[in-house]
């Protein structure tokens, strides 16, 4: 009964993982956001099991905790890309040109249909409103590291340094 | 005395909430769609809004009132305001009244009309939501208007929150979690949330279709039953005061309708006064399983299966009084009338959604062919006869059916919060004294709080008894249970406030604690006037002992009125249960 074609998904969610999250945060209904944000953080997503746990643990219902997991931007229901890149689109990015910055990386890695990650799970590319660094319109980040006054092709160049560290990564691994 | 003035007029105060509450008092019936006074504020329809001198436009649902408030309800630009607001929630409205369950009874519908909507000049919303028709209430996201009221009575007065807000802005939906059909819920099936809803985006299915086939069947006999709480109830849909009761122009009705026999489910009550008291009496002497909590709601005993499986033991065996005479009419009556069971169709009339879902458990079906085939709501059967369109209040006043037809007044306050345990005590008084019962009134359970206690001295011995309704209140008890905080030795829970006369079957316009309080005094009034106000009197329970069952506990009396339950794990969780449980 939903307006998204969201998948919520189960993951092999490690208990003590959650437990130590609930303990390190208490389990007040106040704590759920940092709670929910720990978990995103290791699983790049919120695991449909994870949320259940976690409503237990806090006392509140599942569809409450599912009800903040949907209206927060920052929390996702399917796992996450290797790289999360933001396009800031907040009115000073926008007017210096975010747009095609945003459909020159959808491009490159073939995001369609509205997706947004990419089938093979490398990258999650979204657009956030602001991100504070209007200074450096228009601003990118990829995995929470900044890169300022951004073209569509300095883009690329930073994606094909990326995917040439992840291949060089992968040998070495 | 402080006061306030509204539209001129001085309003005294009196600890109201709010300036809603004020407004109402002072006879204006300000808008709401949101708003309900046994529910927290939301806030969120806006249709409330008042103007307050210094203060200028507001909510009158979240504003406390103060003293010297100078507030104006009508004004051009309070009009314009409520247009508008109504026409942005119809413009997200399917505005398919003519085949919605609730037209005629639509607070929306009510609002657009009175405010003289005629033409909505936003663009209509023309998503197309899944409707979920999973379980016995059916969701329709596209009548839904955002108020709210279904989540907060579900979290709120049941304290299970299967519905909440869900997405954000203009994709927000009143959702389950992670959008699972509500039948995979821990949904209890009481109907609270369809009979708060104010459209018609939660309705209960309705089996008006089946039981039309069934009575018109000629190789059919419908034996039908009434439980208690209808028949003070079900006379509002027929401008009948509440509490008034209409027990004998139903049976009427349902006559006319082509109902071979009629019975009334307080009989079957009487005889779970029998097998309750008897296994009550049983545990206080060996003092195991107890406290004993009463098993006549449904909704409560599947709460209980999913939420305290480590109680389930605590639970009286005894069946419903619905599925008591089911099983009764199918095992005992069709044999002795010469009737196949094929070929009887056992409808019950109850004032409860979760009997639909009851009645379709596994345990209460005999070789795959259920003891009572359908259930029928207080509102299905009064839609019914509207359908035949006779006057229902001027019908002829008939008694129901032999044998399962006479009741004591014990029987009958089944259908109120306490009125399980009132007659469960004028047994279990003269079980435990051996003394005669004469005033039969035990005050002590009466009333309509949701978590009401006493203590009783019988012979030396004192019985600490917990009448509940609402299942918030149950969850308070258990978890009081559990860290020793309370001891009780019996507890009624009724999942519905006020009992079963404030049942998600029951009529729906504008339901309140005043209306409930009716409808009890109403039932309480039944049993006054009763020539029999004790179970163990009611002639006809004793000749079904005598001719069937032998005498309550028998085996013959447990294979036909107990029953077992089972732990339901609702959610599936694939992590192992946490220790973080709430600290006592």
């Amino acid at each position: 009964m939903n307006n998204t074609d969201q998948i919520v998904q189960d993951a092999d969610v490690e208990l003590s993982f959650l437990s130590s999250v609930v303990k390190e945060n208490g389990n007040q209904p106040a704590a759920l956001i940092p709670i929910l944000q720990m978990i995103q953080e290791k699983y790049r997503y919120l695991p449909k099991n994870a949320m259940e746990f976690v409503a237990d643990a806090l006392g509140l219902s599942p569809a409450t905790v599912y009800g903040v997991a949907t209206f927060y931007a920052q929390f996702s229901l399917e796992p996450k890309g290797k790289y999360v890149i933001k396009v800031c689109d907040g009115t000073a990015c926008h007017v210096r040109g975010s747009s095609a910055v945003y459909d020159a990386i959808c491009k490159r890695v073939e995001l369609v249909d509205g997706k947004s990650t990419t089938k093979d799970g490398t990258y999650t590319v979204e657009t956030v409103s602001c991100l504070g660094a209007c200074v450096l319109a228009p601003v990118v980040t990829i995995n929470d590291k900044v890169y300022g006054e951004m073209t569509p092709e300095a883009i690329n160049i930073i994606l094909d340094t990326l995917e040439k560290e992840g291949t060089n990564h992968d040998q070495n691994a | 005395m402080s006061q306030l003035t509204v539209n001129g007029k001085n309003v005294e105060l009196n600890g109201e909430a709010n300036v809603l509450e004020v407004v109402r008092k002072a006879g204006i019936d300000l808008p709401s769609l949101c708003y309900h006074q046994e529910l927290t504020v939301h806030g969120a329809c806006r249709l409330c809004m008042v103007e307050i001198e210094g203060r200028g436009i507001v909510a009158a649902c979240h504003t406390p009132p103060e003293a010297g408030m100078v507030i104006n309800t009508n004004s051009l630009v309070l009009r314009r305001l409520r247009k508008m607001a109504l026409e942005l929630l119809l413009a997200r409205h399917d505005r398919e009244c003519t085949t919605c369950s609730r037209s005629g009874n639509c607070k929306l519908q009510d609002l657009a009309e009175r405010f003289g909507i005629s033409d909505i000049q936003l663009k209509q919303d023309e998503r197309k939501l899944p409707i979920d028709d999973s379980s016995i209430i059916i969701r329709n996201p596209n009548k839904c208007i955002l108020c709210g009221e279904c989540v907060r009575i579900c979290s709120e007065v049941q304290g299970i929150g299967v519905l909440d807000f869900v997405h954000r802005g203009s994709k927000m939906v009143v959702d389950t979690a992670f959008s699972k059909k509500l039948s995979d819920t821990e949904c209890v099936n009481c109907g609270q949330c369809a009979a708060i809803c104010p459209t018609g985006a939660l309705v209960i299915r309705s089996q008006v279709d089946q039981a039309w086939d069934a009575l018109n069947d000629p190789d059919k006999t419908v034996i039908v039953q009434i439980a208690p709480a209808v028949r003070v109830s079900i006379g509002e849909e027929f401008n009948v005061p509440a509490g008034e009761s209409t027990m004998g122009q139903l049976v009427s009705a349902l006559k006319i309708m082509g109902a071979s026999k009629v019975f009334d489910t307080s009989f079957s009550a009487d005889l779970t006064v029998l097998e309750e008291t008897n296994e009550f009496i049983q545990r206080v002497q060996s003092q195991e399983n107890l406290p004993q909590f009463t098993s006549c709601c449904p909704a409560w005993v599947k709460y209980a299966e999913q939420f305290y499986p480590e109680y389930l033991n605590n639970l009286s065996s005894c069946r419903s009084p619905q599925q008591m005479l089911g099983s009764l009419i199918k095992k005992y009556y069709g044999k002795e009338q010469g009737l196949q069971t094929k070929d009887m169709y056992v409808i019950s009339v109850m004032p409860c959604t979760a009997k639909k879902f009851e009645a379709a458990r596994e345990e209460f079906t005999t070789d795959g062919v259920p003891d009572v085939d359908l259930v029928l709501t207080t509102q299905e059967l009064a839609h019914m006869i509207k359908e035949i369109g006779v006057d229902f209040p001027a019908l002829p006043e008939t008694a129901p059916d032999q044998p399962f037809g006479r009741v004591t007044g014990a029987g009958v306050i089944f259908g109120v919060t306490g009125g399980v345990s009132e007659a469960v005590l004028r047994l279990g008084y003269e079980k435990l004294t051996n003394e005669k019962l004469e005033d039969v009134v035990f005050s002590e359970v009466r009333g309509y709080n949701g978590l009401r206690s006493c203590e009783l001295k019988l012979n030396g011995q004192t019985l600490r008894l917990a009448v509940v309704n609402g299942l918030t209140n149950a969850n308070k008890v258990l978890e009081d249970m559990k860290c020793g905080k309370v001891k009780f030795d019996l507890v009624e829970v009724m999942a519905c406030p006020g009992g079963c006369i404030g049942g998600g079957g029951q009529p729906i316009t504008n339901v309140n604690r005043r209306v409930r309080v009716k409808r009890g005094a109403g039932l309480y009034n039944e049993d006054q006037i009763a020539p029999v106000h004790k179970s163990q009197e009611n002639p006809a329970v004793k000749d079904i002992y005598e001719k069937w069952l032998r005498c309550p506990g028998s085996k013959e009396a447990h294979d036909a009125l107990h029953t077992t339950y089972k732990e339901r794990n609702a959610r599936c969780i694939t992590v192992a249960a946490t220790d973080h449980g709430k600290d006592c």
